[in-house]
């Protein structure tokens, strides 16, 4: 391959992955709950995504093939194997106990103070209900977006969505 | 239909992820039922309040800029900066050798033509243009044997318009040489051939035709043989020409 070549593939790759870099931070933070081992995570992530950049089908959804390269960097660090000590990383199968009865619809008003709480509630989540949270309100993926993410089906981004929102709404509401 | 199995499609709804047909259909039914009304407004007041608590972690302008390194473009810039330089150095090094030597050789080249068409000029003005005067090849060329230290040939010309008026003696460079007279239509071209190694920067001159400015006669140069010849007057280039070929073919 000639220098040019080479250089202009390499443009490519910096133009598709630079503008993605705040919102893999952010994820990768939410991940890791560390950040040390999120900006290890997320230099990790750049660097496996240049080295199999030519394996990305030009076209087809950057965004979703990145934030792919991230997570499974995450499962397989040790940042993972610490995590699943304390929180299981899978859930499917997993008995919830959720509330029986629907919340009361005017029971939830979040003041701008309560983004605390929030951020609170979100890390009491576990990573595979967080995950799919943040991907869907905070990177506004779709659920195919998410599924070619997460390398999950429609149908398991959607049950993973509801029991995450369900579990959040249960912590945010004011309790007696 | 109960709002139980409404609000199970509410967070796909608000994700505006449920086909087109069954978004309009539950739309519908949300403006009208208060509870899917009131439940829809609080999810989405979630999905905000996630959105925006969401959004938590900044990266450091130190970490920004090592990940903008280790992905840029190879440094080709630098590299091609140095490149570039050495370049540009070798380059104006050579054009200035090549000027230089152009110049001398330029200048060289003036000057030999200057004193060649000196040459053509005083003999067509001396009263005694000729010291051999003949027509006749055959009588010119036996004539320079003995006078310069090389042998030519000279061309027959019965075919042609040229017609020769005799020789000459010629100096260039303290250098012997033959000069001999044609003349077509009436006009005079010199014939002026010399030893090319005893010429000085006889090898910059050439195959040339030289028609400089402001100057009455035409030229031609070539080498041939190991000797130099020139060919000058003021008739046309062709006729110029038509001579040289003729020399040419002649040796």
């Amino acid at each position: 391959m000639c220098v040019s070549e080479t250089s202009l593939r390499l443009e490519s790759f910096e133009q598709l992955a630079l503008p993605h870099f705040e919102g893999l931070y952010n994820f990768a933070c939410w991940l890791t709950q560390d950040r040390q081992e999120a900006e290890d995570l997320a230099q990790e992530t750049y660097a496996k995504a240049l080295k199999g950049f030519s394996s990305f089908r030009q076209g087809t959804n950057f965004r979703a093939w990145i934030y792919k390269i991230l997570r499974n960097t995450f499962l397989t660090s040790r940042t993972r194997l610490k995590a699943s000590a304390t929180m299981p990383i899978d859930v499917e199968g997993e008995e919830e106990v959720l509330p029986t009865t629907e919340e009361t619809p005017e029971s939830i008003l979040l003041q701008r103070s309560d983004w605390q709480r929030v951020q609170q509630a979100m890390e009491h989540l576990p990573v595979a209900y967080r995950e799919v949270l943040l991907l869907c309100e905070v990177e506004e993926m779709s659920y195919q977006e998410i599924s070619a993410t997460l390398g999950i089906p429609i149908g398991t981004v959607m049950s993973r969505l509801s029991r995450a929102r369900k579990m959040l709404r249960a912590e945010l509401r004011p309790g007696p | 239909m109960g709002c139980d199995s409404w609000k199970a499609e509410l967070d796909t709804y608000l994700d505006g992820e449920l086909p087109e047909e069954e978004m309009r259909v539950f739309d519908a039914h949300v403006r009208g039922c208060p509870s899917c009304s009131a439940d829809a407004l609080t999810r989405v007041q979630v999905k905000r309040a996630i959105r925006v608590a969401g959004k938590r972690f900044t990266p450091t302008a130190d970490l920004r800029k090592r990940i903008q390194k280790s992905i840029a473009a190879p440094p080709q810039r630098s590299f091609g900066l140095r490149w570039t330089l050495a370049a540009a150095t070798a380059v104006a090094l050579v054009v200035g050798w090549l000027a230089a030597s152009y110049l001398v050789s330029r200048s060289g080249r003036d000057q030999t033509y200057s004193e060649i068409a000196d040459l053509h000029v005083a003999t067509m003005a001396s009263s005694s243009p000729v010291d051999v005067v003949s027509t006749d090849r055959h009588t010119v060329k036996p004539w320079f044997q003995g006078k310069i230290p090389f042998a030519f040939n000279l061309p027959e010309l019965q075919n042609t318009e040229f017609s020769l008026l005799g020789g000459r003696m010629a100096y260039l460079d303290q250098t012997p040489g033959a000069h001999l007279i044609y003349d077509i239509r009436k006009h005079h071209i010199s014939v002026l051939v010399f030893q090319e190694r005893s010429m000085k920067l006889s090898a910059s001159w050439g195959e040339n035709v030289l028609s400089p400015k402001n100057s009455p006669f035409n030229m031609e140069t070539w080498s041939q043989g190991g000797l130099r010849y020139f060919v000058i007057g003021d008739a046309n280039a062709t006729d110029i020409d038509n001579l040289a070929k003729l020399f040419k073919a002649a040796s």
